[in-house]
């Protein structure tokens, strides 16, 4: 059959030259980053400054300063790793506890650049490990370390001197773990993980709420409260850009922009991806990133339930469409052959 | 004024007036196809069904898109894409066909190439053919501006700088075509008017140029056999329908056109429900903004061939060399000095010319996406070379070439 082979070599060279343009370049553009299961165990941090490290001998660069990184990280992951071996006690965690109200609270005002998040959800949301690296120190666990060489401290620092015993760290966590763990919705997991940074336009979030609803004058078409929450709004985001260097950008349609890779990966640790970039960690736990992601989804793709439900009917149709495409032609080629 | 009776029927009412009858033979009946021809003829109707589909989609989107820079891509991704019912359909069903009728229009030229049909008598078919091609490139480049993404913005400006050509330093040209410094408002606007106004008009005056050229040549077959339609319609108006050489457009070719045409379909929408992502790059979902030129910049697939010529000289070279690139394949029945209009597997060296053409473009497709960088700018530039190289000796090889008896 000539046709057929044509047909075969016309798909040949199709597909080829859509592997190189797509597959192919693609993973040559990006490098490639490891995807470690929303585990929260501080290689991809050590193996961080490892790489700088050797780097900086190839460059015959000091490595001292990242030498000693280097033992400090793995000593604070490998105390992580111990004190999650230790059994809390929930009932204590409590009091301690109320220590992180005095700054996570319903309400809670920018401090220090950035409104601590609503723990509500904390337990299910964050990974227990994570949960414990954060209480021992909020700016080894987010991986942003670098941010405070000096004198500076992180906006959640004061919590390393208020809850300092390894089994304190415990109780706390397994408070969470066992009372902050409710059922969430994907608004609440978004909001309470992202939404402290990030706006979603689409889904009308910004960074102190979402955007009420309001009356303008009907006489004059000005609308205060309208005005007044703008004007919050930009409050919290100058706040946030002196906090961070920039502004974190708007997530409305990541979905489009990024691929599923990258966003489990960067959510995972961000320095893999932009390395040196301000976002902090979030620790999410596999269960709580796919409700993240659903709310993105939700924003960036909100057809795809009706995509999924309309893509076989059409291509039913469109086989029914064919056989009578070919029954005309086998009617109308039978006197021509 | 002409003499007209009272009509018997509404048929026999147009008829007078139109002469419906006339058209129809004309137009369809006893426009004479030749027999021997594959699936690769149906290609036309592919496109034009394709460029149909374009239109439609087209005018929906035009419903609810907004031409500014702050409200273009959210009426694109939020509006139509979210709010809009069924927008999302449109819009995909749009951005797979302007990247699709690309492939098929590449299978359409090299379909011609490969059979001759651009030479005896055909050359016009040929020209008006890649005219249609330079304006659909400008068709698509236009609408890659619309959605305003980090993609249309800095392919808009790498693309426009070209026009300062090099050395010779026409920002003042650059300037007048952005209607600014740099891409704004002024250059959404011109580029919007461009995408659905003045470039679809040009397209389908083209189209109706493409088909007008068509008429007296005839469409080419398989054998490249010269084929005596006169003769052979006789025949097959006389019911010798099995030993005419000849079908008619309708309905002989067009069953089997509407066949091709209902497979083809079918890997389109299956394209715009599970895998569009390949016609949308991602990039152009973060907004435009002037002050973060993304890591990477490329055009669109169609494009990087093009695009792989001018990258790997120096700036002015480049140029000249892209500018060899756009014009050379109009050139192609000029410089192809073969008496023989026949498929390439008869020709002997023209044959391989061909394949190494094909193959030399899909090298220097892949190498204009990836990061000019170590080997890859190496393979970019010998490729780019080779091109050049092909078209230089096309006329030599082809002047050796032996006349082919039947
Ligand atoms: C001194 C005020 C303060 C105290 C006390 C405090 N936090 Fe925080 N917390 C913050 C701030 C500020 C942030 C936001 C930091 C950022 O986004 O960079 C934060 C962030 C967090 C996060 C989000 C981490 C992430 O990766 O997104 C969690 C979980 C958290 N705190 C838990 C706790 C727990 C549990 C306690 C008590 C043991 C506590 N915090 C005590 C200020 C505080
Ligand atoms: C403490 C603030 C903060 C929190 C909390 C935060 N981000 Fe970010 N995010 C940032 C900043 C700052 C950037 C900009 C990074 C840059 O460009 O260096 C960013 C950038 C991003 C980007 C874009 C990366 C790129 O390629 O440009 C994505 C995607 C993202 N964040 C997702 C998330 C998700 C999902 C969450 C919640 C699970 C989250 N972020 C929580 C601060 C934050
Ligand atoms: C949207 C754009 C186009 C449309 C709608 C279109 C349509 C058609 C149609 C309907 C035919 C007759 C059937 C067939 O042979 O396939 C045809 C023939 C042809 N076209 Fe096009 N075409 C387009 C673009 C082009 C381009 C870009 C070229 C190449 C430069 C080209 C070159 C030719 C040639 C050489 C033929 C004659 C084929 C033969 O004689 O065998 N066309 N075109």
């Amino acid at each position: 059959m000539r046709e057929l082979k044509i047909l075969a070599i016309v798909v040949t060279f199709t597909l080829i030259t859509y592997y190189l343009v797509e597959p192919f370049a693609h993973s040559q553009m990006h490098k490639h980053v490891e995807f470690r299961n929303f585990q929260y165990d501080g290689k991809s941090d050590i193996e961080e400054v490892e790489h700088k490290i050797k780097v900086a001998k190839a460059n015959n660069e000091p490595t001292k300063e990242l030498e000693k990184k280097l033992e400090e990280k793995k000593k604070f992951w490998s105390e992580v790793d111990k004190i999650s071996k230790i059994k809390g006690d929930p009932v204590a965690g409590e009091g301690t506890y109320a220590m992180c109200q005095g700054c996570h609270f319903d309400g809670a005002t920018n401090m220090g650049g950035v409104t601590p998040p609503s723990l509500e959800h904390a337990g299910a949301l964050y990974d227990k490990k994570y949960l414990i690296a954060l209480v021992k120190d909020p700016a080894m666990a987010m991986n942003v370390d670098h941010k405070y060489k000096d004198d500076s401290m992180h906006p959640m620092g004061a919590i390393m001197s208020m809850v300092s015993s390894d089994q304190d760290i415990a109780n706390v966590v397994a408070y969470l773990k066992e009372k902050k763990a409710g059922k969430m919705d994907a608004t609440e997991a978004f909001v309470e993980a992202c939404g402290r940074c990030h706006a979603d336009r689409y889904m009308k979030w910004t960074q102190v709420g979402f955007v009420p609803k309001t009356k303008e004058n009907i006489k004059t078409g000005q609308d205060i409260e309208a005005l007044k929450f703008k004007q919050k709004v930009a409050e919290e985001q100058n706040a946030l850009a002196d906090y961070l260097g920039k502004l974190p950008p708007d997530l409305s349609i990541i979905v489009r922009a990024r691929s599923e890779h990258f966003l489990k990966t960067f959510v995972e640790d961000p320095q893999t991806q932009l390395p040196g970039t301000a976002m902090p960690r979030v620790g999410l736990t596999k269960e709580s990133y796919e409700k993240v992601n659903e709310f993105l989804e939700d924003s960036g793709d909100a057809k795809r339930h009706e995509r999924a439900e309309l893509g076989p009917i059409v291509l039913v149709y469109l086989l029914i469409f064919a056989l009578f495409a070919y029954l005309w032609k086998r009617e109308v080629w039978r006197d021509l052959h | 004024m002409a003499h007209f009776e009272k009509a018997t029927s509404l048929h026999d009412w147009l008829n007078q007036r139109l002469a419906i009858d006339t058209l129809r033979r004309v137009l369809a009946t006893e426009y004479w196809i030749p027999k021997n021809i594959n699936f690769l003829w149906a290609m036309g109707m592919v496109l034009a069904i394709t460029f149909g589909m374009l239109l439609i989609s087209g005018i929906f989107l035009l419903m609810y898109y907004q031409p500014n820079v702050d409200l273009a891509f959210d009426s694109v991704n939020y509006t139509i894409m979210k709010e809009v019912e069924f927008g999302w359909l449109w819009r995909h069903v749009h951005g797979v066909a302007a990247s699709v009728v690309f492939l098929i229009i590449y299978i359409h030229m090299f379909t011609g190439i490969y059979y001759g049909s651009y030479k005896k008598g055909r050359e016009l078919i040929w020209i008006s053919g890649m005219l249609l091609f330079v304006t659909f490139s400008a068709e698509a480049f236009s609408g890659y501006m619309l959605p305003w993404g980090q993609m249309s913005y800095w392919a808009g400006m790498v693309i426009t700088n070209l026009f300062s050509l090099g050395d010779l330093h026409l920002n003042g040209l650059v300037e007048w075509i952005r209607g600014d410094y740099v891409p704004g408002q002024a250059f959404l606007n011109r580029f919007f008017m461009l995408h659905v106004l003045l470039l679809p008009l040009v397209i389908i005056a083209l189209i109706g140029l493409h088909f007008g050229t068509l008429r007296i040549p005839h469409v080419n077959n398989q054998e490249g056999e010269e084929i005596d339609f006169d003769e052979e319609a006789a025949k097959y108006k006389a019911g010798k329908k099995k030993e005419a050489k000849v079908i008619a457009f309708a309905n002989d070719f067009l069953a089997k056109d509407m066949f091709v045409v209902s497979i083809f379909l079918i890997f389109f929408f299956y394209l715009v429900f599970y895998h569009y992502e390949f016609a949308m790059d991602p990039v152009n979902f973060d907004p435009a903004d002037p002050l973060k030129t993304p890591e990477h910049i490329y055009p669109e697939w169609y494009f990087l061939w093009s695009y792989e010529i001018l990258r790997p000289f120096s700036t002015n070279v480049g140029l000249i060399a892209f500018g060899f690139a756009q014009v050379i394949f109009f050139l192609l029945p000029f410089l192809d000095r073969s008496p023989n209009a026949k498929p390439a597997h008869k020709r002997g060296l023209f044959f391989y010319w061909f394949w190494a053409l094909v193959i030399d473009m899909i090298v220097l497709t892949a190498m204009g996406k990836l990061p000019p960088e170590g080997i890859f700018s190496t393979i970019g530039l010998y490729a780019a070379l080779t091109f050049i190289g092909l078209w230089i000796i096309l006329p030599i090889i082809t002047k050796m070439e032996k006349e082919v008896k039947e």
